[in-house]
């Protein structure tokens, strides 16, 4: 071990043990004074609605990244490069932004119930899926779904075509090729592409917020009204710190399972 | 071929359907929206560029300059961090590395509200009194984003072509030369794209930022959530999507 290893970690090493490893043990501090509110309906409620949508949020966005992933790499066409480029810069925009894009498409007054209203007139038939959690759960699929689109285009890109066109020689048909070939190689992926999808969606704050959906509240939109509402911090902490450590678990287990499937890559 | 002519057709007849109903449509509609004059029917109607009028100016103009200026500072100041956490991680044993990966990365792991809590927590008392500053928020962003500064460095260094800088070392340059003159400039093309992920995400940071932010430095994602909540979606249609232009830019720009 060269010695200028340790002394170049010590920056960041400090820097953040001091700006956030301090500032979280205070949380845990703090969040034995408010164990209490851990007890209570809202906190259970908002723990239900998190881990469903979460778990919601992440099937849907697999399943869907796998048929775009399935169509890119196996059936491309002319426009299919751009659109699967475009799908990857979702990753760096905001979340609120596809919120507010799903409103003018499919909320109250969006272009889907304008034009309900317009053909069947105003006491016709409406639809109304957006301020519920459906809405935070379709949200989130598009805004989560290049997560595992990305390891997903690079699995497949990495299956040996020989082996494919050997298959159809034999005289597989494409729904066994799939079955047999292309989705066993797809499982990596598919799976650390969903971990980290899982962690995001826990974590998502934006998405419920600018939905504002009545009684969606989830984890961390009840930390934050505990904390910047009623400036109740004990309470706001003790969730905050379940919050935490399922986040971390999951974080952990993601690694794990990166480092199994992928030992050599830096993830 | 995996799919006959017919599949194929089918296949991608799908794909367009699902990729229309989840992001074409709805982003086309975000754009028209914030180039309509009204939308009071199915569809908007006028062209306008009135709601970015008020971009430089006013609350709108006071948003973007807190956003870029938050981003500018805690992206750099986490560039930094991360490329000298990420030096200091490549001389670890891989055992060591892994460890240094798990708690480096484990930074984008915890809850953003939940960082905004812990800042406000920590730094209300003695013997640190950030609560209220600019700082505090810059602090957020800056944790927040570090996670991306660090792997962008790991992954350049991983890459970095075997013995350069030893053989830089064998000609006699120091530490600081070999670093500034080999190490870094190798590596630019990683840390620019880095860097440009660490001040997009920062930019379109909303939950930690809404803790923190103390009165006068609403940066973007405050200033359209404001808007939208009561209800002036034109403008927060415009307000976004002048965000995700910008964000494009960037990423075009610093990508290379």
């Amino acid at each position: 071990m060269r010695k200028p290893a340790t002394a170049l970690l010590a920056v960041p090493g400090l820097a953040l043990a001091g700006t956030l490893g301090y500032p979280l043990l205070l949380v845990l501090g703090t969040a034995r004074h408010g164990m209490a509110v851990l007890g209570s309906a809202a906190f259970l409620a908002a723990l239900e609605h998190t881990v469903g949508i979460a778990l919601a949020a992440t099937a849907g966005s697999m399943a869907l990244a796998l048929v775009f992933a399935l169509v890119l790499a196996f059936a491309p066409f002319r426009a299919s490069r751009t659109l699967g480029r475009f799908a990857d810069t979702m990753i760096a925009l905001p979340s609120f932004l596809t919120v507010l894009a799903l409103t003018f498409a499919y909320g109250s007054a969006g272009v889907v119930n304008g034009a309900l209203a317009a053909w069947f007139g105003h006491g016709g038939p409406r639809l109304d899926f957006l301020y519920s959690a459906w809405g935070v759960i379709l949200a989130e699929i598009t805004i989560y779904m290049p997560f595992v689109m990305r390891p997903l285009l690079a699995a497949f890109e990495a299956i040996d075509r020989a082996q494919i066109e050997i298959a159809t020689g034999l005289g597989g048909g494409a729904w066994v090729i799939l079955r047999r070939v292309v989705l066993p190689a797809a499982v990596p992926a598919l799976l650390a592409g969903g971990s980290l999808c899982l962690l995001l969606t826990l974590n998502e704050f934006g998405v419920v917020l600018f939905i504002g959906a009545k009684g969606v509240i989830t984890l961390p939109l009840l930390v934050y009204d505990k904390a910047i509402q009623e400036f109740d911090y004990p309470a706001a902490c003790a969730m905050a710190a379940v919050n935490i450590a399922l986040a971390l678990a999951l974080f952990a287990a993601y690694r794990a399972l990166l480092t199994r499937l992928m030992p050599d890559a830096v993830h | 071929m995996l799919f006959t002519k017919l599949e194929r057709r089918a296949a991608i007849g799908v794909f367009l359907l699902l990729f229309a109903l989840t992001y074409g449509v709805p982003y086309a509609l975000i754009l028209a929206a914030s180039l309509a004059r009204s939308w009071n029917g199915v569809l908007p109607s006028g062209i306008t560029l009135g709601h970015f009028a008020g971009i430089l100016g006013g609350a709108d103009g006071a948003a973007l300059f807190a956003s870029v200026a938050t981003a500018a500072m805690a992206s750099l100041a986490a560039l930094v961090l991360g490329v000298t956490a990420a030096l200091g991680a490549r001389d670890l044993s891989r055992r060591g590395r892994a460890w240094a990966d798990l708690i480096f990365f484990a930074t984008s792991a915890v809850p953003t509200v939940s960082i905004g809590l812990a800042l406000l927590v920590a730094f209300s008392q003695p013997p640190v009194l950030l609560n209220g500053t600019i700082a505090i928020v810059v602090l957020a962003h800056a944790l927040i984003v570090f996670a991306y500064a660090y792997g962008g460095a790991r992954a350049g260094l991983a890459q970095l072509p075997d013995g350069v800088e030893a053989m830089a070392e064998s000609l006699g340059a120091g530490r600081a030369t070999r670093l500034f003159r080999v190490t870094l400039p190798l590596l630019m093309g990683h840390l620019r794209a880095a860097l440009a992920l660490a001040i997009a995400m920062s930019m379109g940071e909303l939950a930690a930022t809404a803790m923190l932010y103390p009165p006068g430095w609403a940066t973007l994602p405050l200033r359209i959530f404001a808007l939208s909540d009561r209800g002036d979606v034109l403008n927060a249609a415009a307000l976004t999507s002048v965000l995700a232009a910008m964000t494009f830019a960037l990423l075009a720009a610093l990508r290379k």
